[in-house]
């Protein structure tokens, strides 16, 4: 049946030195990474960031200007789209209007000279939730059965490896939250490498095994989703993956386990292995839901750190209320409070302070010039605030 | 609806009678068609039925003496047996155009639409200009450029691709090439206008399910262009076989076609009957073939 899989061994896909340059401009910038066989991998970027180029360079639609594609032990970076074991699920799903459901799903399938395809076809419809629709044109369906059709599509084929173009960003919130689960269980079913491109940083959270977050043409930061989020390796990371306080100040080498920081005339300090650098010019990073606001220092819990402040700001947002707490320096500091019933809601010009565990804070490098930074505060609930 | 036609209207308040505005808005389309429809009729279907009505006049009759409507079906028969040839030699010159105009036509769509980037408006507009200019004089032009001692002629002699004696004007080649040129635009426009369309996307998806990109073409490209190359062969298939400049102006008799024919019995012989049994003759040759043809193209929705 995998016809196209059979000489080569199948295997982890890797990605060495790849670049793309269009004339002067680099969209992908010697990138070099390997994702583990059957795993849900998730490029995550803004727009522009290259991710797409790169999965356009492993399907075969851009020719990389130069590095390597290899599946397993073979470069397949110079075999055209139509002779590489990968299938891709486009952005706009790109079914085919003048085909019926039944033949766009089938149509990999007779490209490879298989006759008989009803069985598969009928049962790739059953995995992706749409028995009986295989007489009906692209057209007659809704968007999100169109997305469920675009992946049975690439699916029947058996690909080494799935490709996923932003395969949900033409749906509704509600109706994403259900395909990203829904993509969740068929990866898990089918056991296929998932590559999976987005900029919705829940979206890559939620499903993603391993996310890569993708800045200007480069990693900036590959892991696990959790160990992205609460340790982030740069202040890119940091405020596009979540939200995040970062405080411009100075690190003064190990004292002890803890590497102590001067920020805006105050002393802090962080846990050596929270610390990405511990001399020069650095970010002190703590996340908004691990900003806790107090009436004043005397309520600091022992071992906490604490900055004071005056609230500027204070958004009810349903599951939690969002603060600005502007600093005696004049940086406004973001605090998320769980709405949990516990404590009152703290009035736009209350005197407060704000506390975090040493242990959640974080230190990333910084530009020399470099002033603080906090995320503004975003329509949708950010990914965290109360995990 | 339907509940608030029982609200009874307050007194007082004179109600619109509910039929009248109805009625008006229901007579617009009408109204929008009427202009249309009666140059229809005055100048299509009355010529027509004046057409029909002569195709059946005593052929014995003439201008000066009249002619005297006796129903005369043998017309039809006459005309066809004095002239198949001609018949023959239109459908089969206008299909050798059609084919060479495809074979020139569909590649030229496909790159104006697809490739051409910023150069599509000009290249478009390179495509209708030779329009600009009266048919008849990119004919007599063609003429120029055929003639026996023009500088095509004299190339092909040297090359010995042509004998010494050898000539391109007044030979079918000249003919069929008139007809290939003079309706290619017909043929491109309707095409660009449907491969312009065409998602680049679909062909991109394709190719990454294992199509190769003569297999997309076959599957994604032409079926996604029928809609304008059925347009576009039927726009090129119809005038081209019906026409008779080229094949007067480039050929001689031996090329004439069953328009030079019908021509020359309308202003020359002046045998108004005929001229009209071989008009209805070559309009009901064309519709059978344009019936079989769309039927045969899967396009049941055209007709």
């Amino acid at each position: 049946m995998r016809t196209m899989g059979d000489e080569t061994p199948a295997g982890d896909l890797r990605l060495a030195n790849l670049t793309k340059r269009f004339g002067i401009f680099t969209a992908v910038d010697d990138l070099s990474l390997t994702i583990p066989q059957g795993s849900f991998f998730a490029l995550l970027g803004a727009s522009g960031c290259g991710k797409t180029t790169t999965l356009r360079m492993i399907a075969g639609l851009e020719e990389p200007t130069s590095g390597q594609v290899l599946l397993g032990d073979r470069d397949i970076a110079g075999l055209r789209p139509y002779k590489r074991p990968v299938n891709t699920v486009f952005q706009s799903y790109a079914l085919f209007p003048h085909l019926d459901i039944h033949e766009n799903v089938a149509f990999g399938l007779r490209r490879r000279g298989i006759r008989k395809v009803t069985d598969q076809v009928e049962r790739m419809l059953a995995l992706v939730q749409l028995e009986g629709y295989g007489r009906r044109k692209p057209a007659q369906l809704s968007g999100g059965q169109q997305q469920r059709v675009a992946l049975a599509r690439a699916l029947i084929n058996h690909p080494q490896v799935l490709l996923l173009d932003e395969p949900l960003g033409a749906l509704d919130l509600k109706l994403r939250r259900q395909m990203q689960i829904e993509l969740k269980r068929i990866q898990t079913e089918v056991g296929i490498t998932f590559v999976h491109v987005t900029h919705d940083q829940e979206e890559a959270m939620t499903m993603a095994d391993t996310v890569a977050v993708m800045n200007a043409g480069r990693i900036e930061q590959l892991g696990a989703p959790a160990d992205i989020y609460e340790y982030p390796a740069t202040a890119f990371v940091a405020n596009f993956l979540g939200q995040s306080n970062l405080l411009a100040g100075e690190a003064a080498g190990h004292s002890g386990d803890d590497v102590a920081v001067t920020a805006h005339g105050a002393r802090f300090s962080v846990p050596a292995d929270r610390a990405r650098t511990d001399q020069g010019t650095v970010f002190l990073g703590v996340r908004p839901e691990k900003l806790h606001l107090v009436s004043g220092p005397d309520e600091v819990p022992a071992g906490h750190q604490h900055v004071g402040g005056v609230v500027t700001d204070a958004s009810y947002v349903g599951v939690s209320t969002q603060y600005l707490v502007r600093t005696a320096w004049g940086s406004e500091l973001s605090a998320f409070a769980a709405n949990s019933g516990a404590g009152g809601r703290l009035p736009v010009g209350a005197p407060v302070t704000a506390h975090w565990d040493p242990r959640h804070a974080f230190l990333l490098p910084r530009a020399a010039g470099e002033d603080d930074q906090t995320s503004p505060v975003l329509d949708e609930p950010p990914v965290g605030a109360l995990s | 609806m339907s509940a608030l036609a029982h609200v009874p209207t307050p007194a007082g308040q004179p109600a619109a009678p509910p039929g009248v505005r109805r009625g008006r808005r229901r007579l617009l389309p009408y109204l929008l068609l009427l202009p249309g429809a009666a140059w229809l009729l005055v100048f299509f279907v009355l010529p027509l039925l004046q057409l029909a009505a002569a195709s059946l006049y005593d052929p014995s009759g003439s201008l000066s003496t009249g002619y005297a409507m006796t129903g005369e079906v043998g017309n039809y028969w006459v005309a066809l047996q004095a002239y198949w040839p001609q018949f023959a030699r239109s459908f089969a010159y206008s299909a050798i155009a059609l084919v060479l105009a495809l074979l020139m036509g569909y590649p030229l769509a496909y790159a104006i639409a697809q490739k051409a980037g910023r150069w599509k408006n000009l290249l478009l507009v390179a495509v209708v200009a030779p329009m600009f200019t009266s048919f008849l004089v990119r004919t007599l032009a063609w003429k120029t450029i055929l003639s026996d001692n023009g500088a095509l002629v004299g190339l092909l002699r040297d090359v010995h691709l042509l004998g010494a004696d050898g000539r391109l004007l007044a030979t079918p080649f000249a003919v069929v090439l008139g007809l290939t040129y003079n309706f290619l635009p017909f043929l491109v426009l309707p095409l660009y206008a449907s491969l312009e369309r065409l998602d680049p996307r679909l062909l991109e998806a394709a190719s990454d399910l294992y199509a190769s990109p003569l297999r997309a073409f076959r599957r994604v490209t032409l079926p996604l262009s029928m809609p304008g190359l059925i347009a576009g062969t039927l726009l090129f298939f119809i005038p081209a076989t019906g026409d008779y400049i080229n094949a007067e102006l480039l050929g001689t008799p031996n090329e004439y076609m069953i328009g030079n024919v019908i021509d020359s019995a309308f202003l020359v012989r002046l045998d108004y009957p005929q001229g009209a049994a071989l008009s209805f003759l070559l309009m009901a040759a064309i519709l059978a073939i344009v019936f079989v043809y769309l039927r045969r193209s899967g396009t049941e929705e055209v007709l």
